[in-house]
Formats: structure tokens, sequence, C-alpha cells
């Protein structure tokens, strides 16, 4: 008896004695069968199946019924996963993998799929080319730019789907983000720490005893600490130890956008949900799907938007504005903000309802100042990244500047010791720091704007010598660091006559570096 | 169609508009190989105000943004039909465009661009 196909490339019943058109009922859809159950071989056939040639020569369409089904399977693989057809051309790709390259899977069906994932070595040599041809699974490790902008080393992996004599239908495609494998691999060179966290003080070690609890549940958890503390970092880390490290870790800056754009941002939108939606969208809720979602500055969400947030958190399902769809997620939600949110719902600023469900975990992360032995252990920390990326010979400070470094209170935590001992490298031309290399603001051991005094100074003179001090002239006892460096390339921009080659030469810094900090300090 | 990425592309497809519409052919310029930094150069140095591309890094993209270039990335499609897109003032980052369209700059449908 011969299958015929439909119109949508599914299979029909056969026909059988003088019943045409009448189907058989059908057996259990073959994505029903695998939910929850089947590893990766036995997808990997259901893949083969969906996508057998039926006639020899014969093309199997791209169709819709076959992209959805696919796409069933797919969402079942925890990686970034695509099915590409024999020209490689994309037949569906799971979530994993939109989150990647920024794109949704119904968009880009069709398209080919070096356009779409857009790795650096499929593009130069003919990867998916070689694993139809050779019909042998195929393993690269290359690097593709993500929907940030972002390089991601990856390894990818090609397996063809063919049924015994017949040349392979489709391609599977498995690409595996080894961004972290790669950092753990240096690590264990003693090169640099997991997660960029630092520290030996007994009060971080506190925090770090925490990290498998905190990683071993999906309970929500704020993460509080003054601005510069790291509470980024350590989501990312509690990312990383869980179950759920294999899937997305999504970060969302709750305080960066306005509340319009903040809601799309979180929970997507539906096209023509507002002017210039012009097509779906799906959302940082959506796209974390599995993993984790940190909401930083979560004390600046505003009261709307906390409505929302609490109904999703309850139901793990919310609308997608403009959208009568509901959208069920599993996601962990990690928030972090350096508010005092019970002062804020004091205020009727934050909800306390929201406030509870936040607050099931909650980790402080201790200033700078309060933690033994930090300051010394991330200023040889700093100086070597620095001396490293600067090309300089820096091997220390000297034993002025770090009782200056001790002392100093450091509002700006972790932060704002990076950016004085990046200062200190810029300016030093000699193999240790000497106070003089250090800020002003450092020096007179006062912080910006608090007002609380540190230890005396060290160097009573108080004058800078060199570049950076004659930057540091004329500026007040009150200097902030922000002041002191666009102090900096504002007169070396003087000096050199515009000319910013000239200029990143003489601060030691790259072009590139040059340009971002005149962004920031918005001289460009 | 619109190469995957700024860092590997290997030609430029140069289009000048005037009041919306295309003015004159595009013209195709061969770089000697791939390179990020060349194609800025390249940017820069043909006066160059907005640029599409698929795949660019945040370093390119920000340094092109502080060179006032506008950047419109992640776009898929046949450079005739990324055009129009762009000339109605609808083409935004991410965007697939889909046509079945002749992309020789001397087919009626680049022709009928520039009317």
């Amino acid at each position: 008896m011969r299958h015929t196909e439909t119109e949508t490339g599914a299979p029909s019943a056969p026909h059988r004695n003088g019943a045409p058109g009448q189907a058989r009922p059908r057996a259990p859809g073959r994505a029903a069968r695998l939910r929850g159950r089947a590893g990766l071989p036995a997808r990997a056939r259901l893949l083969t199946e969906a996508m057998r040639i039926r006639h020899p020569g014969q093309r199997m369409k791209q169709s819709e019924a076959v992209a959805r089904e696919s796409l069933e399977i797919l969402n079942g693989i925890p990686h970034a996963a695509a099915l590409l057809d024999s020209d490689g051309r994309l037949v569906a790709m799971n979530g994993h993998l939109e989150a990647l390259c920024g794109h949704c899977s119904e968009d880009v069906r069709g398209i080919p799929g070096d356009h779409v994932i857009r790795s650096r070595e499929s593009l130069e040599r003919s990867f998916l080319g070689d694993a139809v041809r050779t019909g042998a699974p195929l393993s690269i490790e290359s690097d593709l730019l993500g929907a940030d902008r972002r390089r991601v080393p990856v390894r990818i992996t090609a397996s063809p789907l063919k049924h015994a004599g017949q040349s392979p239908s489709a391609l599977l495609l498995f690409i595996e983000d080894v961004s972290l494998v790669r950092k753990l691999d240096a690590a264990s060179l003693g090169a640099e720490p997991v997660q960029g966290i630092v520290s030996k003080s007994p009060q971080m070690q506190e925090v770090f005893e925490l990290l498998p609890v905190l990683a071993r549940t999906d309970a929500t958890l704020l993460i509080t600490g003054e601005t510069g503390t790291g509470k980024d970092l350590l989501a990312e880390a509690v990312h990383q130890a869980a179950r759920r490290a294999k899937f997305p870790f999504i970060k969302v800056n709750c305080g960066a956008l306005p509340e319009n754009l903040l809601e799309s941002e979180l929970f997507g939108h539906a096209r023509g949900a507002f002017t210039g939606a012009h097509a779906d969208k799906p959302g940082m809720f959506r796209l974390a799907q599995g993993g984790t979602i940190f909401l930083t500055e979560i004390g600046d969400l505003p009261l709307p938007l906390q409505v929302k947030l609490l109904t999703a958190l309850d139901d793990r399902a919310f609308y997608p504005l403009g959208s009568s769809k509901k959208v069920e997620v599993d996601v962990r939600v990690v928030a972090g903000t350096h508010r005092d949110l019970e002062a804020l719902v004091a205020e009727g600023r934050f909800r306390q309802d929201l406030f509870f469900r936040l607050n099931v975990l909650n980790v402080r992360l201790p200033p700078l100042r309060e933690r033994e032995g930090d300051v010394r252990l991330l200023t040889d920390h700093f100086l070597e990244q620095f001396s490293k990326r600067l090309g300089k010979a820096i091997k220390g400070v000297t034993s002025q500047v770090q009782i200056v470094l001790d002392r100093y209170p450091y509002p700006g935590n972790v932060r704002e010791l990076r950016n004085i001992v990046e200062y200190a490298a810029s300016v030093c031309r000699e193999q240790r720091v000497r106070p003089d290399h250090l800020p002003d603001y450092v020096m007179r051991g006062v912080a910006p704007a608090s007002g609380a005094p540190a230890a005396p100074r060290a160097d009573p003179a108080g004058r800078a010598a060199g570049r950076g001090g004659a930057a540091l002239d004329g500026l007040s006892g009150k200097a902030t660091w922000n002041d002191v460096e666009r102090r900096l390339i504002m007169e070396t921009l003087l000096e050199c006559h515009g000319n910013r080659g000239e200029v990143a030469r003489k601060l030691g810094w790259g072009r590139s570096t040059l340009w971002r900090k005149m962004k920031q300090h918005g001289m460009d | 169609m619109v190469a995957p990425r700024f860092d590997l592309a290997t030609e430029v497809l140069i289009a000048r508009v005037w009041r919306g519409r295309l003015a004159g052919e595009p013209r195709v310029v061969l770089l000697p190989g791939p390179s990020a930094d060349d194609l800025c150069s390249l940017v820069l140095e043909k006066a160059i105000t907005d640029v599409v591309c698929g795949g660019i890094e945040d370093a390119h993209y920000q340094y092109l943004g502080w060179k006032h270039v506008r950047v419109v990335d992640r776009v898929i499609g046949r450079w005739v039909g990324v055009l129009r897109l762009f000339l109605a003032k609808e083409l935004r980052p991410g965007t697939v465009v889909r046509e079945p369209i002749d992309p020789s700059p001397r087919s009626p449908e680049a022709a009928r661009l520039r009317r």
C-alpha cells in the first residue's frame, strides 16, 4: 500500500477497500510520544522520519507541518539546535538557538543556515556541505556573532539524517557555547578566577559557601548590595552552578528603559501592538526558557510592571503586550538591587507582595571596605590585568600606595578600585605604582561626595607629578574619578592638537578604549 | 544576499540615495580580504552614512555609531528587497526579507527602485 503526501507534506492514511478519502484514526503524534522521555537518539530518529524522502530523487518540501513537528522535537534538546534540509536551509530551530541568533524560527524558515547562525567556520569553508556530502557527523570549533553582538566561541556538530541506502535528507545541528569551558580551562591554569569573582575574605567565603545551596533550588533569589559589589557576577555564578546552566542566562536592567519599552522587552509583544511593532517579539522571559532571568535594578521597576511581574512569578505565565495568547514559561528569577527595598515598600514605591515574592532567598554582598584582605588581592589582580593589556612591566605598588588603598572607603566598591588601578597603570611608567600615580582624591583620603575621611594621606605634598598629576591640578578636593579622567583626556587632546591617535598613544590606551571613554564622558 | 557577518564580508555594495530614491546604479567594491577594521575604514573613507549588514561585533558597531554612521544589523535577504525596505524607511535590525528577485544591479527590479 503506497503512502501519499497531502499538500502539507504529512503522510495521509492509505485508502482502503473503496473508502477513498476516509482516513483511519491516526496513532498519537510523534512529538506527543516523546514528551519528557526520549533521549537524543530517539529524537534524531523521529526527525529523520519527519524529513523522510518519499520518493527517490524527490526533495521533501519544507511544509509548515514538518517544521512544526520538528520544532516540538528540537525544543526538547537542551542545546541550541536546528534542523536543516539537504540544501542547508533552515527547517526549524529551537528556542535556545533563537535566543542566540536573535531570530524567530518561523521568520527564517527556508533561509540558508549560514545566514542565520553566522558561524565563522561554516562561512569560511563549506562545513554544512561537507556533512551532507560525506554523510558522516562532523564537529568543528568556531565562533558566531550572537544577537547581542558578542562573539561566542562554540562547538558545532552536524549530524546528517538519512535512511539506509539513501543520501542524507536533512542535517541536525547542535551548537554548544564553550565560552565557560574555555574560561574554566584558563582558571585551572591559574590565569583568572571563574566568573570574575576574586576574593579570599571570610565575608565573601560565606557567600561562596552558600552558592551550591542557591544553585540547587529554583526559588527566587534576591541579591542586594552597594553598587559595584558584583551582584551580576554572583547571579551568573549561581546560574552556571545550577542544573539550568545549559539553558540561557538573560540579564535585563529594569532601570535602563522607559516603562512601555521595558514591558515589551520583558514579556514580548504581538505584531501591531504599537506603532513600529512589525512582527511578534518573544521577550526576555521567553528567551530565557529553561534558564535564568536576572532582573537587575529591580528597585527601579515601575509599579504597573511590578504587578505584571508578580503575576508572571505566581502563574508562571503571562500575556505579551497586545496579545491574547498566554505564554507559559519555566524560568528561574534572580533579582538584584542596590536600593533598600523595604524602605521603598514603606514609601509606597515598591509593592510589598512582590517584595515578599522576590525575597524567598536573600544574599547580601558585603561592600569592599568590609572584605578583609580583598583590597590587596584585587589590586594585584587588576594591576596584572592592566599591565598585560597596556604592554607594561608593572610589578606592584609601593607600601605607601598600599596603605592608602587599604584605608580608602570605596563608595564605588570593586568597580571603583578597578578604575583607580586602571588609572594608575595608565600613568605609571615605572615598575611600581607610586602615590603620585594615584588620583588626587584617593591621596587626600576623602571619598568623593561621601565626606567620610579615611586615613591621613601618605604623601603630604599632595601634588602629583607626570601626566596624571598635571590633569589633577586645579581640581577641587571633591573631584571624582570621572572628573580626573575627563580632565586627563581633555588636557592630552589639547596637547596633541586633537589628534586622537596621538592621544591614545600618550595615555597608553588603544584607540577603541579612548573613543569609548570619550563617549562615556560626552566628549565625542 | 547581505553578507552574514560584517567581519567576513569580501564585497561591499554602495548605493547613492537622493530624495528617497536610488541615484544611479549601485556599485560593488571588492575587498582584498575579510577585515572588519578595513571595512570600517572604507565606510569612513567613502563617507557612507548607513550600513546594512548581517552580524557585527559590538566594538565595530559602537565605533561606527561613534562616527555617526547608522548601522542596521542582523538583516537577511537579497540586496534589492533590503534596499527597497531601506528606501521606504522600514528596514529594522533583524529584518528578514524574502523576495524572489533578480539581484543584478541592472535588473528590472533595480531599475524600478531608481524611478
